[in-house]
């Protein structure tokens, strides 16, 4: 390639990949913003509202992503892909931007929620359309012999929205109490307010770009296809290569993408008990070390096939998971803890009382530090009575409730490259999936055939995975990495599918 | 390979309707409107029945495919499929 192509070709994957990184951002602020959003929103004791909670959380993710990929996979094979991803981009960052200017519950009662819940299903949808207009956009302006690498860019983008997400959120948050945090119009809108002037950037960026070459060939030809659905999943030649990569690929690729980004993290905070910041810089630092394997496994493809990367990704996750997360319990276990050399650091009692009566609980939050510089905070909860004679009667103080263990150095290193394994398993499956996807469809529906796999494949299979997760927590209470089960299953089935039905080859002609 | 490919049809073909079976039965062992937990939740276990079914079809449908040979050459080039080959 000349300097101009590189350099074209560059800004085809800047204009790109920014704009589908600020759609994952926009995705995930929801996400975790889920707790404060549900207190301004969505109240507790209003059966309505918990109806609409639940259908902006789980609706969003299942139905209309895979939806959003129907509709908009259509449009792209249509009318074209560059101006149906920068529709997504709009109607993504304009729901973004709106629903952190909804007024609370208090405030417009259960317009609030409704509103919420449109904006969130608009935000499915947008989602669910542009990924498979960035990777094929990106895919057919890539030389044939590294199309692996340029579209390996995208798939960076995924990890990186949630890197900037968490970022900005840390950001807001530790320079302000918790409660202007948590405030109706706290700083808890600010990472929605700053998504418009991302989106703006990217809507002028991508708006100077051409259409892809091999779409705008087709089209002068006549050859564009009428009825792209139906071309996609009623021709039994294109629909049996739907199935394949679903099962054969991208079902796998969605829960070792899921657990390695999303259950890891949650795992650290609620089973590890790790505190805000460390459960949180945890996977940061990891992002940052392991997003360029992204691009090396990319770039590797190009040389030796996508097919083994993958599979190998999905491999290498059923084998250690199980170890990997049972090293977080291990060495976060408080009785392992309490053996070493410790320090009560800080102690203070509250009461809080009952329904308004004498009665009251006296809350004592102790906080311990460790010779190593390990931290853990300890809270002993006693309901104490008043009876008529004015006297306390103390029911006695209950099993102490850990929270907010901090790591030391060694351990919290540790961590970090236990997570940075994890996400480097997410690599070896997403790197190459964009190329793999693009080349198993013709020009003419790939945008179509390409987005619904890739939907139910992360949307469907990966979103799954804490719900999944929680159902055999439930069933088998004794084992606290059942939930692991999960993903393990699926991938393993993917590799098998994987192995035997996949093909190596690289198709070098996509121009079809 | 081939004859690999065709026997792993057959479970596939019959995984598909296991798996409407177990989320089925899961719903069942699980709802409870007196319950506070996702799980015990019906909105989202018909969310997910609702989604995971078709999903589950097409699960049967690629067994059958691979039963009937269709994945015995699989097609290594998207010209294959706008030619309508394979």
């Amino acid at each position: 390639m000349d300097n101009s192509s590189v350099k074209g070709i560059s800004k085809v994957i800047a204009a790109s990949s920014v704009g589908t990184m600020i759609e994952w951002y926009d995705f995930y602020i929801f996400g975790m913003l889920a707790k404060t959003i549900s207190i301004q929103f969505f109240p507790e004791g209003n059966a309505t509202a918990a109806l609409l909670s639940t259908l902006a959380i789980f609706a969003a993710g299942f139905i209309v992503r895979p939806f959003g990929a129907l509709v908009f996979g259509r449009l792209g094979d249509l009318i074209g892909r560059k101006y149906t991803f920068l529709l997504t981009l709009v109607l993504m960052g304009g729901s973004t931007f709106l629903i952190g200017l909804i007024p609370s519950y208090k405030a417009i009662g259960i317009a609030a929620p409704l509103l919420v819940l449109l904006l969130r299903l608009v935000q499915g949808l947008a989602l669910g359309g542009e990924y498979g207009g960035a990777a094929t956009y990106v895919a057919e302006h890539a030389p044939a012999s590294r199309r692996g690498y340029y579209t390996s860019w995208i798939q960076t983008t995924a990890t990186l929205g949630l890197f900037v997400a968490l970022g900005i959120i840390m950001l807001v948050k530790l320079n302000m109490t918790d409660e202007q945090f948590n405030a109706e119009w706290g700083g808890w809108r600010y990472p929605f307010w700053i998504s418009i002037l991302l989106v703006g950037v990217s809507v002028y960026i991508r708006l100077r770009m051409k259409e892809s070459p091999m779409f705008s060939k087709l089209k002068k030809e006549g050859k564009t296809s009428v009825n792209p659905l139906k071309e996609s999943f009623r021709r039994k030649s294109n629909f049996k290569m739907v199935l394949l990569a679903l099962f054969g690929a991208v079902m796998g690729q969605g829960v070792i993408w899921y657990t390695g980004q999303f259950y890891a993290q949650n795992f650290l905070e609620t089973k590890a008990l790790l505190d805000f910041e460390q459960s949180r810089t945890i996977l940061l630092w990891a992002i940052a070390f392991a997003t360029p394997f992204f691009v090396l496994f990319g770039w590797l493809s190009d040389r030796i096939g996508r097919k083994w990367i993958m599979l190998l990704g999905m491999l290498l996750g059923i084998i250690t998971y199980r170890p990997i997360f049972n090293t977080f319990l291990e060495d976060t276990n408080i009785i392992e803890w309490k053996k070493e050399n410790h320090t009560v650091s800080g102690e203070h009692t509250k009461q809080q009382r009952i329904n308004g009566k004498k009665d009251f609980l006296s809350i004592k939050t102790v906080n311990y530090k460790l010779d190593n510089g390990a931290a853990y905070t300890e809270v002993f909860t006693d309901s104490v009575f008043v009876n008529g004679n004015e006297t306390l009667v103390h029911t006695g103080k209950s099993q102490p409730a850990q929270k907010d263990k901090h790591l030391s150095s060694a351990i919290y290193w540790k961590f970090v490259g236990l997570v940075f394994l994890l996400i480097l398993y997410v690599t070896m499956v997403y790197g190459p999936i964009a190329a793999f996807l693009v080349e198993i469809f013709p020009t003419k529906i790939r945008y179509t055939s390409m987005s619904l796999p890739y939907h139910i494949g992360n949307g469907v299979f990966g979103g799954l995975v804490p719900f999944i997760g929680l159902l055999l927590t439930t069933t088998y209470p004794s084992d606290p990495l059942v939930g692991l089960w999960y993903p393990i299953g699926i991938a393993a089935l993917c590799l098998i599918i994987g192995t035997v039905y996949l093909s190596n080859k690289i198709d070098e002609q996509v121009g079809d | 390979m081939i004859s690999i490919k065709k026997i792993l049809g057959i479970v596939w073909l019959l995984l598909g309707p296991a798996v409407i079976y177990i989320l089925v039965s899961g719903a069942v062992a699980n709802i409870d409107p007196a319950g506070k937990k996702d799980i015990n939740n019906p909105v989202i276990w018909i969310i997910i029945i609702a989604i995971f079914t078709p999903i589950a079809i097409g699960l049967s449908i690629f067994g059958w495919y691979a039963f009937k040979g269709e994945y015995d050459r699989v097609p290594t080039s998207s010209l294959d499929l706008s030619n309508g080959k394979s």
